[in-house]
């Protein structure tokens, strides 16, 4: 059984996103890293790149496979997480410490359009 | 749908937390904890593999050996009794039914060991090519189990559990064992560019055999690692870096082609090729940036695509993004600057030899 945090909101392709203030901070689910297996790569968009929701941003990479990486919110990139580009392996023993990047929100209401934590156990186990 | 099948083993697997997947048919453990510990257990220490899904024919008869060495692109006759060899089954347009190893276990009769994934379609087509051959074959995969044990240590683990010395079991020969009443092939044999072992055997005996050897702390290894392993010593996947739309010599394996037989199916369209010369090659590809290259991504020399990924990793061993790549023959020469497209984005690399790490293989 996958690990799911309460106060997190989720998007159904298995990122998280914690709100602080106007950034979202955005990682991959307990339930993502368990499907992908050892992660030991992580293609992230630079600092300043513009996202768009439901977008493909960059991909977390297992030893057999790429994932895609979709925003979970439309903004800018205002930070990469170096220590997981320099350890990816943190993903998978971490997966809710290990964000991957942070946006300034473009439009906060498009948090409603996330599940909640309850309605993303359900499609994650 | 047909049912997905099971191996001898597949209690153990799933007793031991393997993560489970369709592979050929069967229900196969991909991973049981990581694939970078599995692999590096193989490279450092010792671990083993369920291949009971690989596939095994018998041919016996008066003409085994003439028949195989029809339907081989590699040379079987002139071996002595006891070896292995690796080679190829060719379509008579020079492109690849599968590869497999043959037993030779005496002068009437061979062991052929085939992929799973080819079974149905090897035996079909071998019997086909037998006419004006006086042999028998019999398909025999269903019943026979196989593990592979692999790695430095492998030839202390095979000491301990049979009581018994292999250190005199050279690299691509085999033996008869005859244990718990059964009989056991046993051969110095594998798939990970480390020294190892393949036991093939009745489902019961492969059971207790496995069980020994993890007794004896040995890691069972899945699918995934036994995929990076083969790719980082360069060994051909069929589907991969071989196909049914690639002949060998493009696949760059022409040492196990031995044009100098009499004949053999494909052998006319092969020596057209060589005659008119290759247009397209596998070659080793090794990238510049940070990237994973991975099969099916295209490859460019300026706008134009000149070829495909066949397997590419983040190398465990190396820990950099290698490749195998189909190529124009144009471009394969070492050191040919080609860039590699992945997520719309791309990445420099460079052409290289195979020769990613030294095989440590005991001869």
């Amino acid at each position: 059984m996958s690990k799911v945090l309460s106060d997190l909101f989720y998007a159904k392709s298995h990122e998280w996103v914690k709100v602080e203030g106007n950034i979202a901070y955005v990682g991959i689910t307990d339930f993502a890293q368990h499907q992908l297996g050892s992660v030991v790569f992580v293609d992230l968009p630079e600092v300043g790149a513009t996202l768009k929701q439901n977008k493909e941003f960059g991909a977390v990479e297992s030893v057999k496979a790429a994932s895609d990486l979709m925003s979970p919110v439309s903004g800018k990139v205002v930070a990469q997480n170096t220590t997981v580009i320099g350890d990816p392996e943190q993903v998978n023993l971490d997966p809710y410490g290990a964000w991957l990047i942070q946006i300034d929100m473009a439009d906060r209401s498009e948090l409603n359009n996330l599940l909640n934590a309850v309605e993303y156990e359900k499609i994650s186990d | 749908m047909p049912e997905v099948k099971k191996t001898c083993l597949y209690d153990s697997h799933v007793r031991l937390n393997a993560r489970m997947e369709e592979f050929a048919g069967y229900s196969m453990p991909i991973v049981y904890t990581s694939i970078p510990e599995e692999h590096k257990a193989v490279r450092e220490k010792v671990g083993m593999f369920d291949v009971s899904h690989m596939g095994e024919i018998w041919v016996k008869g008066k003409d085994a050996l003439a028949f195989v060495d029809h339907v081989f692109c590699n040379e079987i006759t002139s071996k002595p009794v006891g070896k292995v060899v690796y080679g190829m089954f060719l379509y008579p347009n020079g492109t690849i039914v599968d590869d497999l190893l043959v037993y030779k276990q005496g002068d009437t009769e061979c062991l052929l060991v085939v992929n799973a994934s080819n079974i149905a379609k090897d035996y079909a087509w071998l019997v086909d090519a037998t006419e004006g051959f006086d042999v028998t074959l019999t398909n025999v995969s269903e019943e026979v189990a196989e593990i592979a044990l692999q790695g430095p240590l492998a030839e202390n683990v095979m000491k301990t559990v049979f009581e018994m010395d292999f250190s005199t079991l050279e690299f691509f020969t085999f033996m008869h064992l005859s244990i718990y009443g059964v009989d056991l092939i046993v051969s110095r044999t594998g798939y990970t560019g480390e020294d190892g072992f393949e036991i093939y055997g009745p489902e019961g005996a492969i059971t207790e055999i496995w069980e020994l050897f993890l007794h004896q702390g040995v890691l069972p290894c899945g699918l995934g690692a036994r995929d990076t392993l083969r790719f980082e010593a360069a060994l051909p996947l069929y589907g991969h870096e071989i196909s049914d739309s690639i002949t060998p010599l493009e696949a760059g394996f022409k040492m196990f082609v031995r044009m100098d037989k009499p004949d053999f199916v494909g052998k006319k369209q092969l020596e057209r090729d060589l005659e008119a010369g290759l247009t397209r090659k596998v070659v080793g590809y090794e990238l510049i940036d940070m990237a994973i290259p991975r099969q099916g991504y295209p490859l460019f020399a300026g706008d134009r695509e000149i070829g495909k990924i066949t397997t590419g990793y983040l190398s465990i061993t190396l820990g950099k993004p290698i490749a195998m790549a189909l190529v124009d023959i144009d471009h394969a020469k070492m050191g040919s600057e080609l860039e590699v497209q992945i997520r719309n984005k791309r990445f420099r690399g460079i052409v290289r030899d195979k020769k990613f790490l030294a095989k440590n293989y005991k001869k």
